[in-house]
């Protein structure tokens, strides 16, 4: 008994190790290096002096800056996601309950499609619809009687909105699959009692597709709070977050330590966004 | 009455949706068809970038190279993917909940972060920048994908099967290649397409681990864009995201999402 558990044992090592070697090697030594190095005063190559400090993270306490483009950055994500749920949740209701058979697996596949493809590309898109004299002004001036001026290209709408493009399929995807699970017996039976619509969706519905709302809204909040190269692309002179200040750090300003320090700081934001909500995304389907 | 009305505004809701998701997409494939380079209309039909497209060395090297990271992604991905998965099906063992959760913050993790930490490390033990250091990384991206996609196949497979064929006096190697595998190959298909379209249209971690002379096509197509871009961009993006959701459409068909088999 024991020696046929040693030689699954070693089986399952042999079988798993080679995958979690290369997570470690890419991923989880990584992330150790780069709480390390946000603990240095400067980068150490070269003759540079450095000595393990916490000047880094008190550069992000005290100067307040960072802590304001953090709190701009987290306010964005929220606008996001609140804005994928508003009008995602209809789109995902419509399609796990109105519509029936091989149109509802072709238009799920339609929905899902964008968000396996490339994001830079779609993020690109939006710039040349939003751009002024674009194809979004032209447009609406085809359809309006009289002439508007509408550029949205470099504001934080235009942001938005390519975030909302990005991100949308996710809270469609996990709304959907929580809805279908819904037994159509159940609101039957609400309805054969009396319960008007509001009731139903009210009493029955969103709670029961809470869970998969949560989890929908957890998976674009925390790519959004650390997103930079949608912001760079469409915000332009108000593309400032904290993710882009980020970017600055490793590819313009080289301070790598700082870059780490808030790096690490936007990890602990994140991984306290998913301890709180995981009880929740256990529960959520898929 | 009101329900009638209210079930065909939902449609109309879902149409503008799926006009809202593709617009973009389908306006700047035309635009790369338009001969104005300020994207000025009306629309007069050029295949004027595409010939520029073709002739443009920067971008091709850099799409060879995006197929062939893709490509290589891919394999490792899929192998060291597949042989995880194996274990998590047939074994019990202790610290397995741990290595599954494991997987998670490869996904999970803004992928600023985690490209960022692996510049740091791989400076740190001299790889440094350049193409290696990039598939090291999308492979690791990807590795989570492919055992989650895998490992849901697994789910449909008969355990007795394999005991059967065990008793029948195959060995664990046979069982794998002539039972589990063909039952799982569905699944590793999807497994291994994910894994290219992952690494295909990965950005972040390309950008923080390729070296100035040597990115990838979504890197490029990055620094294009910030410097003002042209239709040319919108030509070799049009190729790309029809490449990538074909990629996709295929992926669906093999795994079970969008269809049932």
């Amino acid at each position: 008994m024991a020696k046929a558990w040693t030689r699954d044992g070693l089986r399952a090592t042999a079988l798993l190790s080679p995958a979690y070697l290369w997570l470690t090697a890419a991923v989880f030594l990584p992330l150790s290096a780069m709480l390390y190095y946000s603990l240095l005063s400067d980068v150490p190559f070269g003759d540079a002096e450095w000595r393990i400090t916490l000047d880094n993270y008190r550069a992000f306490f005290e100067t307040g800056t960072y802590a304001a483009l953090l709190w701009k950055s987290i306010r964005l994500g929220l606008t996001v996601t609140v804005v994928c749920i508003l009008i995602g949740f209809p789109c995902a209701y419509v399609l796990a309950k109105t519509i029936r058979g091989r149109s509802r697996e072709a238009l799920f596949l339609l929905i899902i499609l964008p968000f396996w493809s490339n994001s830079l590309v779609r993020i690109f898109s939006w710039a040349i619809v939003l751009r002024g004299n674009g194809v979004l002004e032209l447009a609406v001036n085809a359809v309006l009687p009289f002439d508007i001026r509408l550029n949205l290209m470099f504001t934080q709408t235009a942001v938005v909105i390519g975030l909302v493009h990005s991100y949308l399929p996710y809270v469609i995807l996990t709304t959907y699959l929580a809805l279908q699970a819904i037994d159509d017996t159940l609101i039957d039976a609400a309805r054969s009692m009396g319960a008007g619509k509001l009731t139903i969706l009210r009493r029955l519905i969103l709670p029961l597709s809470l869970p998969g709302l949560l989890a929908g809204a957890v998976l674009v909040f925390v790519p959004v709070v650390g997103a930079f190269m949608e912001p760079r692309i469409l915000g332009g002179r108000f593309g400032t977050y904290y993710g882009t200040v980020i970017e600055d750090q490793f590819v313009a300003v080289f301070n790598w330590p700082l870059g780490a320090a808030l790096s690490f700081i936007l990890l602990a934001v994140v991984l306290l966004i998913l301890a709180l909500s995981s009880p929740i995304l256990r529960r959520a389907p898929a | 009455m009101s329900g009638k009305w209210l079930a065909r505004a939902g449609k109309v809701w879902l149409v503008l949706i799926l006009i809202f998701l593709y617009a973009p997409i389908v306006i700047m494939g035309a635009m790369s068809f338009n001969a104005s380079p300020f994207y000025q209309l009306p629309f007069e039909f050029s295949l004027n970038w595409y010939a520029a497209l073709s002739e443009n060395d920067a971008i091709r090297t850099a799409a060879i190279r995006s197929v062939g990271i893709a490509l290589a992604t891919m394999v490792i991905a899929t192998a060291l993917g597949t042989a995880a998965s194996l274990a998590f099906f047939r074994y019990e063992f202790r610290g397995k909940f741990i290595l599954q959760t494991l997987l998670f913050p490869p996904i999970a993790i803004p992928w600023l972060i985690t490209g960022t930490a692996m510049l740091i490390f791989f400076f740190g033990i001299g790889l440094g920048r350049g193409t290696p250091s990039v598939l090291v990384g999308h492979v690791a991206l990807a590795l989570p994908y492919v055992i989650v996609v895998v490992s849901a196949r697994l789910a449909t497979f008969d355990r007795t099967l394999e005991e059967a064929a065990r008793s029948l006096g195959a060995g664990a190697w046979t069982v794998t290649r002539r039972v589990t595998l063909p039952w799982i190959m569905p699944g590793v298909v999807a497994g291994a397409l994910f894994a290219f379209a992952v690494s295909f249209d990965q950005f972040v971690v390309s950008y923080f681990l390729s070296e100035p002379g040597d990115a990838t096509l979504p890197v490029l197509i990055y620094t294009s864009i910030r410097k003002g871009f042209t239709p040319e961009i919108n030509a070799v993006s049009t190729i790309i995201i029809i490449i990538s959701m074909a990629v996709m459409l295929v992926a669906a068909r093999f795994s079970n999402f969008g269809g049932d088999r």
